[in-house]
């Protein structure tokens, strides 16, 4: 126990002395130049700043994570035996993924397995769908629209996230169900005699989780797109282009950080999306999330819950990077 | 051979605000056409109704003889040098200048081919892989200039692209533009408001304010024959001085002014009893009236000595500032501030022009 009491002290401070000599060596090389950080800001403020930093950090960001990562590697065990002969790292959860079973490597766990490529694919698909929703609206409030005009926009698209994300799935429902609105204004207008089952067929799903995150884009969007001279654009039209050449050649280049920006966010939240797929999720999809969510509170398995977690995590992180790579983008310009 | 550019009766206006008023104009082939005002008095406007950005609100724009309406930039015979070049920051030099072609679907080998020709016309052989930042000032501005000849237009318009460059270089590129017009032989349609740029490289200017074409002529004509007080103004520096006529004697008239009887040409034909301005330059101003000359006197505020001319600025009586520019010769000595001098000029080197009813 002592050992890790001085882990969780000792690694913030090995890093606060890291930054500090970092910062002493970038002073002396003359990398770095002007007033130092506590004679711009105090000691007082100065102190205060690196400390609630380097706790934010490590006790709200990095710690959690950690323990998810370790306890996805132990078995699961009655809350007596923990840290006993028995508690010893072992890939059992890990191993469930892929064979459901913790010991037989015989038959592979076909229902997870479809279930997380599934949520990968559809994250795909709805990151794209996505982008082409929003493109247009934020290459035009970026290039054409008046003020007024932009802050009508902006007001409309920001006002429904003011409405909470489990109201937003249930009204989804809603509006879908067989007796729903718009079944009933299908069936009124003599287009289907039968109520189309919406919700079965996953459009409910899809519907609520590209809306949920419709913001994630449209903003980095707009940002990039807004960046660009509009002498650009005209440029090109003046040289003959048609409008999508200018899209494609002119626009979409120079957004591209922001697009990038703008599809990572989405496609890592709509992979980790939880209520939109509980609330909307038609009753033959199984999304990878719910799954996750069992594993915790249905089979009270947290460590297999956590590798399952940690499973999602690691994946998504690779599919952006492997995507941001052949963009030829690194991760410091999507930040801009 | 239809005319390069034809203005008839274009007004653009947007919303209550009339940007360009009533402009008529016939731009020659291979013409170097200047339109030369202050900023704001519609110019930028007019050229981008030429490209084809702007609809005119009436008239009708024909390039080459066609009717251009409903036609848009990438439509038209035209190529546009934007003020702040707009070179494509992602695209290499080559690339830039290739773009226009790339959009025409002209084939890859036959696109570097011109793109190389292009690169030698401009002197930027060596630099075609380069990215656009990596180049200087004067590099980026012969790339945008040779991007918009690849696409082979007839009509090249400019919009003060010399703007953002030092002093040096822009005087550089004037007689380089002047050299590229004259080897491509296309009509080239110049913005500015700095007239030296105008007067230098123009075969013509028009010269513009508040959305009037005040007057069209060459740079001879603009400087020398104004034909309104705005030009007479605008277009190098003048001495104004108010006055009424009391009579006219051929080409001459005779006015009365608070400075005493004054009397210059009268080339727009002002009757006895108009109201008129009388505008004399600096550099025809004589020191030391003598019989031929009319003249008043002034205190001596400001004399800066430039080698072959000084320029002395006077306070006369009406508490006027009065510009004279005096050749090396015509000083024994210099003017000290303070001193009292008489100045004068000759008849004929001054101009009476009509005073506008707004002034």
């Amino acid at each position: 126990m002592s050992g890790s009491l001085a882990f969780v002290f000792g690694l913030p401070l090995a890093v606060v002395v890291f930054f500090f000599a970092l910062a002493a060596y970038e002073r002396r090389t003359g990398v770095a130049n002007g007033g130092g950080f506590f004679q711009r800001n105090g000691l007082a403020i100065g102190l205060y700043l690196v400390l609630a930093v380097g706790f934010w950090a490590f006790f709200i960001i990095l710690l959690p994570q950690l323990a998810m990562v370790d306890m996805s590697f132990r078995p699961k065990l009655p809350p007596s035996q923990m840290g006993g002969p028995k508690d010893l790292y072992t890939l059992e959860n890990y191993r469930y993924f892929l064979f459901g079973s913790t010991t037989s490597t015989a038959e592979w766990n076909w229902l997870h397995i479809k279930a997380f490529f599934l949520t990968i694919g559809v994250s795909i698909i709805i990151t794209l769908i996505n982008f082409a929703i929003c493109y247009p609206l934020a290459f035009h409030m970026a290039q054409s629209a008046t003020a007024a005009r932009l802050r009508v926009l902006l007001l409309l698209l920001i006002l429904p996230y003011w409405v909470n994300e489990i109201l937003r799935a249930f009204a989804f429902r809603v509006l879908l169900s067989s007796g729903g609105i718009i079944n009933q204004m299908l069936m009124g207008s003599g287009l289907t005699s039968e109520p189309i089952d919406f919700l079965g067929a996953d459009v409910g799903l899809y519907m609520g989780l590209s809306y949920a995150y419709l913001l994630m884009m449209i903003f980095p969007l707009y940002n990039a797109i807004e960046s660009l001279d509009k002498n650009q654009v005209e440029a090109a039209r003046d040289l003959g282009a048609p409008w999508w050449h200018i899209h494609a050649f002119i626009v979409l280049p120079h957004a591209k950080p922001g697009i990038a920006s703008g599809c990572t966010l989405v496609f890592m939240l709509t992979a980790g999306a939880l209520a939109a797929p509980l609330v909307l999720g038609g009753p033959r999809t199984l999304w990878f999330t719910p799954i996750v969510y069992d594993r915790f509170y249905q089979a009270f398995n947290w460590p297999q819950g956590a590798a399952y977690a940690f499973i999602l995590l690691v994946s998504c992180i690779i599919f952006v990077l492997v995507v941001l790579k052949a963009f030829r983008l690194s991760l410091g310009e999507i930040t801009r | 051979m239809a005319a390069a550019v034809e203005l008839e009766g274009v007004n653009v206006t947007f919303g209550d605000f009339v940007a360009v008023k009533e402009a008529n104009l016939t731009i020659e082939p291979g013409e170097f056409f200047s339109f030369l005002g202050p900023s704001g008095c519609g110019k930028t406007t007019l050229l981008r109704t030429i490209s084809g950005f702007i609809e005119p609100t009436r008239g009708q724009v024909r390039i080459g003889g066609a009717d251009m309406k409903g036609i848009g930039p990438n439509k038209r015979p035209t190529a546009l040098i934007f003020q702040n070049l707009a070179l494509f920051p992602m695209m290499t030099v080559a690339e830039n200048i290739g773009y226009g072609l790339r959009v025409r679907g002209v084939p890859r080998h036959e696109r570097d081919e011109k793109v190389k020709n292009l690169l030698i016309q401009v002197a930027l052989a060596e630099h075609g892989h380069k990215k656009v930042s990596e180049l200087s000032g004067g590099q980026k501005q012969r790339v945008a200039i040779a991007r918009a000849l690849a696409v082979e237009p007839s009509v090249l318009l400019l919009d003060e692209p010399l703007s953002a460059l030092d002093l040096k270089l822009r005087q550089h590129m004037r007689s380089e533009l002047r050299a590229i017009q004259k080897r491509v032989g296309i009509t080239f349609i110049y913005i500015t408001h700095d007239q030296g740029e105008a007067l230098t490289m123009s075969d013509r200017i028009a010269v513009m304010n508040a959305g009037v074409i005040e007057q069209v002529g060459d740079g001879r004509a603009v400087y020398a024959e104004p034909r309104t007080p705005f030009v007479a103004s605008f277009v190098g520096e003048n001495n104004q001085i108010r006055g009424r006529i009391t009579a006219r004697d051929g080409a001459m008239a005779t006015l009365e002014t608070p400075l005493g009887t004054l009397a210059g040409r009268n080339p727009v034909a002002l009757d006895v009893g108009q109201e008129a301005l009388l505008f004399v330059r600096p550099e025809v101003m004589q020191l030391r009236a003598n019989g031929t000359t009319a003249g008043f006197e002034g205190e001596t505020l400001d004399v800066a000595y430039e080698g072959s001319v000084t320029h002395v600025t006077l306070r006369v009586r009406t508490g006027q500032k009065v510009m004279a520019s005096l050749g090396a010769s015509a000083l024994a000595a210099l003017p000290t501030p303070g001193e009292t001098l008489r100045i004068g000029f000759r008849p004929e080197d001054a101009l009476l022009l009509a005073r506008p009813e707004r002034h």
